[in-house]
């Protein structure tokens, strides 16, 4: 089942790349001491005036947690040092903004934080917003900005961070929060339970098509912190929304961790559509410094003909570890997974997903392509699993690796289960060089050994992109150059 | 155009050119012809620049400039072009961007700014009626899935696209059907009358018939061992290669 292919050669390779989102911003943060024990949950909790209920709900987590606090997960093909958890942050905020309250205005956003995200390039002033892109900007831990608020109103749909969302609306938190993730599901998903800050909320009520797309953007900003931020996403009978969600962090010498949450509950006929494009501090070339990346993404299908659709363009981080799912329980149900993963200088990225088949003609497609350069190691790990009530399931799974230069490694380790003999499984997996043969041909034509790297890299990403709306397909490639850069050429 | 001096040159280790002599100016059809293993293909790639092939001894000058240490690209945009005998695929990447792409390093490297869309896709249009090529190949990844004779027309399309100095093509005419090899020798026939020194690498003769070459030589086990005119092809055709063979 396992194919891996690893260079031999150990010739070196100067490698850089240049991370321009690598800016530290200088701002006063309201911070919680380091460690974790029940009294930091707790002031967390009263720092977002929590209803109780989420409160009892983080420390029934917290303690689980600490239960397996020795179970770490270690079968993922990462390496890392171990994360002393008492040496982290659990809560940084923007003075300015350390409460919550649901009236703010952009006028009370500290100026600095605007210039943070215009400098990223996600405008949230009124007058720049991107347009036809509802922006929620989370700083650290918490949302400083939420865009386009009255369009959505008036088309019923709720998109405001989580925090917001458990004051307002702690009806619709507290019957959808961990019923797709538990927070007894892994240990990095207890973490998240127990000191998650925060993250978006979206509800989109029945029979709404959500009219413009919705983005988070987050950025890690204070030094030594955790980001747990915790999403949850619901599509009642009908609705659709699609959601994108980017990444930065400043360069540090330090690693940084990020341990998220993501529930997305789809009910009849509705449809939910998920597009990262996760660009955290991958380390410098020596792998020094880099954000940890352990991500639990799940979505439950759950009504009948309902579709969720993950697509990931994962390029930085030093380490990820992330398997977006999906339970596909209603009947006629369609899981999709598409992904681009590409791991450069001492980059590792564990990486895949989950298609878990109950309901009947259920139907998943997974394409994965990983790219890995410099000393990257990139691994796709996926399970497709077709339970007994699953008459009919049928899966596609692609996975495609493209390696560059002589010391990166590519491996894929899929596992099928399958317990019901109507099932319909179709894998198919390659493993390829960049060829000289395709270089010359290019270069022939009069374009540079780098141009030419990046023309053949951007074809075999292309089935992943045309997924990505427009302008994030172009990001997505601007960001496959910049990642690459002196990796090839 | 093209000066050749006393080439030679290895590939895996093995010498495969052993002093190949060839001068050609611009606007002239040269034919190559000789038996398989006699160094065509090697003697193409070796003007183009693949990494692979070494050059052990003589020159190559092209335009005034010895080219010898000169990377594949920069000779492209020098404006020598390499019709491929194998063209590889590139999966994925659309046709047109890769033409653009194409013109544009050239252009570039001219001090020219990009080609406008407009004018790209009216040279397009036209080289594609031209080769009668089915439109929607602007839509397809390049070569992926072309047939044999489809990826021919392609790279005598691209020829024309690039307008290049010098084309050289390394069995063109090659797995075409009569029709399209009266179309693939229209199109050589109006880049040569533009000025474009053209070197044609074949197996037969067919394709003389239609393009008219100004020149023939007889490549065999590394050097050319006989030029002459349009009439050698004939010959070589009623005699083989024996007969010039052992004359030397």
């Amino acid at each position: 089942m396992e194919e891996i292919v690893l260079s031999k050669d150990t010739s070196e390779e100067e490698l850089s790349s240049q991370y321009k989102y690598g800016f530290v911003t200088e701002i006063d943060s309201d911070i919680v001491p380091k460690g974790l024990d029940e009294d930091v949950i707790r002031l967390i909790s009263s720092k977002k005036e929590e209803p109780e209920f989420l409160l009892e709900w983080r420390l029934k987590a917290y303690r689980h947690w600490l239960s397996r606090k020795k179970e770490e997960p270690t079968w993922a093909k990462i390496e890392h040092e171990a994360i002393d958890f008492q040496d982290i942050y659990y809560y940084a905020a923007p003075s300015s903004s350390s409460s919550v309250d649901p009236n703010k205005t952009l006028d009370d956003v500290d100026p600095k934080i605007l210039e943070t995200f215009n400098k990223l390039g996600i405008p949230i002033e009124e007058q720049k917003k991107l347009s036809g892109v509802a922006v929620d900007a989370i700083f650290d831990s918490v949302s400083v900005a939420t865009t386009y608020q009255k369009k959505l109103e008036d088309a019923g749909v709720i998109f405001c961070s989580l925090s917001e969302a458990a004051k307002k609306y702690p009806d619709l938190v507290k019957k959808y929060i961990g019923t797709v993730v538990p927070y007894s599901d892994n240990f990095y998903a207890s973490l998240n339970s127990a000191v998650f800050s925060d993250g978006s909320f979206v509800y989109v009520p029945e029979g709404v098509r959500c009219p413009i797309e919705l983005m988070t953007y987050f950025r890690i900003n204070a030094n030594e912190t955790g980001q747990f931020e915790r999403t949850l996403i619901i599509a009642e009978r009908g609705a659709y929304v699609s959601y994108l969600e980017g990444c930065t962090a400043p360069i540090r010498q330090s690693n940084q961790l990020h341990a998220a949450v993501v529930e997305l509950v789809a009910h009849d006929d509705a449809e939910i559509k998920y597009s990262t494009i996760q660009n955290w501090y991958p380390g410098d070339k020596d792998g020094r410094g880099g954000v940890y990346n352990f991500v639990t993404k799940r979505g439950k299908a759950a009504g009948k003909n309902s579709k969720i659709s993950w697509t990931q363009v994962e390029t930085g981080s030093s380490i990820t570890w992330k398997y977006p799912s999906v339970i596909l329980q209603g009947d006629n149900s369609v899981g999709e997974f598409y992904s681009v993963a590409l791991v450069n200088n001492h980059q590792q990225a564990d990486t895949g997903t989950k298609m878990i088949h109950l309901g009947k003609n259920t139907r998943s497609t997974i394409v994965a392509k990983g790219i890995s350069a410099g000393h990257g190691n990139s691994t796709y790990r996926g399970l497709v699993q077709i339970m007994p009530g699953a008459k009919n399931a049928t899966n596609f799974t692609q996975c495609d690796s493209l390696l560059i230069g002589n010391n990166c490694g590519a491996h894929t380790v899929p596992y099928i289960d399958v317990r019901n003999s109507s099932a319909n499984m179709e894998h198919e997996a390659s493993t390829s060089k960049v060829s000289d043969d395709q270089l010359f041909y290019c270069m022939q034509r009069g374009m540079s050994d780098e141009e030419a790297h990046y023309m053949i890299i951007n074809g075999f990403c292309r089935s992943i992109f045309k997924e990505l709306p427009f302008e994030f397909a172009m990001e997505a490639q601007q960001l496959l150059k910049v990642s690459l850069e002196g990796a090839v050429g | 155009m093209l000066e050749i001096k006393n080439l030679h040159a290895k590939v895996d280790g093995e010498l495969v050119l052993k002093g190949v002599n060839l001068s050609v100016l611009a606007g002239e059809v040269h034919a190559i012809m000789g038996p398989n293993g006699s160094g065509k293909s090697t003697l193409s790639n070796v003007i183009a620049g693949k990494p692979e092939y070494e050059i052990t001894d003589g020159e190559i000058v092209f335009d005034g400039k010895n080219i010898n240490d000169l990377v594949p690209d920069e000779r492209a945009r020098m404006g020598i072009f390499l019709g491929f005998q194998y063209p590889v695929e590139l999966p994925g990447v659309r046709f047109r961007q890769y033409l653009k792409t194409a013109i544009d390093s050239i252009r570039k490297y001219r001090n020219l700014s990009d080609m406008s869309p407009r004018e790209f896709t009216d040279l397009y249009d036209k080289n594609l009626e031209l080769l009668k090529m089915d439109k929607d190949l602007v839509k397809r990844s390049v070569n992926d899935g072309f047939s044999g004779g489809e990826k021919k027309r392609s790279e005598v399309l691209q020829m024309c696209m690039l307008q290049p100095k010098l084309a050289i093509l390394d069995e063109t005419d090659s797995g075409l059907d009569i029709d399209a090899l009266h179309l693939v020798a229209n199109a050589i026939n109006s880049v040569s009358k533009s000025g474009t020194a053209t070197v044609l690498v074949t197996h037969y003769k067919r394709i003389l018939t239609y393009v008219k070459p100004q020149y023939v030589h007889i490549l065999y086990n590394g050097q050319i061992v006989e030029s002459g005119s349009e009439k050698l092809a004939d010959d070589l055709e009623k005699k083989g290669y024996d007969a010039f063979v052992k004359k030397n």
